[in-house]
């Protein structure tokens, strides 16, 4: 049970190149942090899938325990944990960005 | 709620040689803003360098003391080169 929702996270992570787990929709965020995600990862204009934690509990509990992170929204590039809000702002910040999302839609 | 006092000492225990500035973004002493410069973040990556510091202050957001923790993580080579 426990781990199922596990093996879903994987598969989500690792069949979307960028796949964003956020509180809401990208049109209609329920959370500041997850609207600002959205927002930077829009200023790419790449695509990305993402899924509502809030819709479904367990994937909520099972994103931080997938990637031993303690907050949503959590983002993952090329199938890899990146972090959350925070975490994309800087890269976005110091440009370390764009070349991440290079390298994962090149693949 | 947790005094800045606390929160540097804290992460001087867990990263020697560090340097930490904190900011209380909202007045209630439970949403903070931390910066913090260590030599520890050599070579790593700002996930890692966050984990650190997420587990330094571990105890203090398990028991709720810290509500909100926003970061900035840099080591000494990263902050010299955004002064520059």
């Amino acid at each position: 049970m426990a781990d199922q929702v596990l093996t879903q996270i994987e598969d989500k992570v690792k069949n979307n190149k960028v796949m964003l787990y956020m509180k809401g929709t990208p049109d209609f965020p329920q959370c500041g942090f997850s609207a600002h995600t959205v927002e930077i990862l829009k200023s790419y204009g790449v695509p990305f899938a993402t899924e509502d934690v809030l819709a479904d509990p367990t994937v909520r509990e099972g994103i931080k325990r997938y990637s031993n992170w303690p907050t949503i929204p959590q983002i993952y590039i090329g199938g890899k944990f990146v972090g959350g809000c925070d975490i994309l702002h800087e890269l976005h910040e110091r440009g370390e960005l764009e070349p991440m999302l290079k390298a994962a839609f090149n693949k | 709620m947790i005094s800045p006092e606390e929160i540097k000492q804290t992460l001087a225990n867990a990263l020697p040689g560090s340097t930490i500035e904190t900011q209380d973004l909202t007045g209630g002493g439970d949403h903070w803003q931390v910066i913090i410069v260590s030599p520890a973040f050599e070579g790593k990556g700002l996930l890692e360098q966050h984990r650190m510091v997420n587990e330094a202050l571990k105890g203090a957001m398990d028991d709720q003391r810290i509500h909100a923790l926003a970061l900035k993580t840099f080591s000494p080579a990263q902050w010299e080169k955004l002064g520059s």
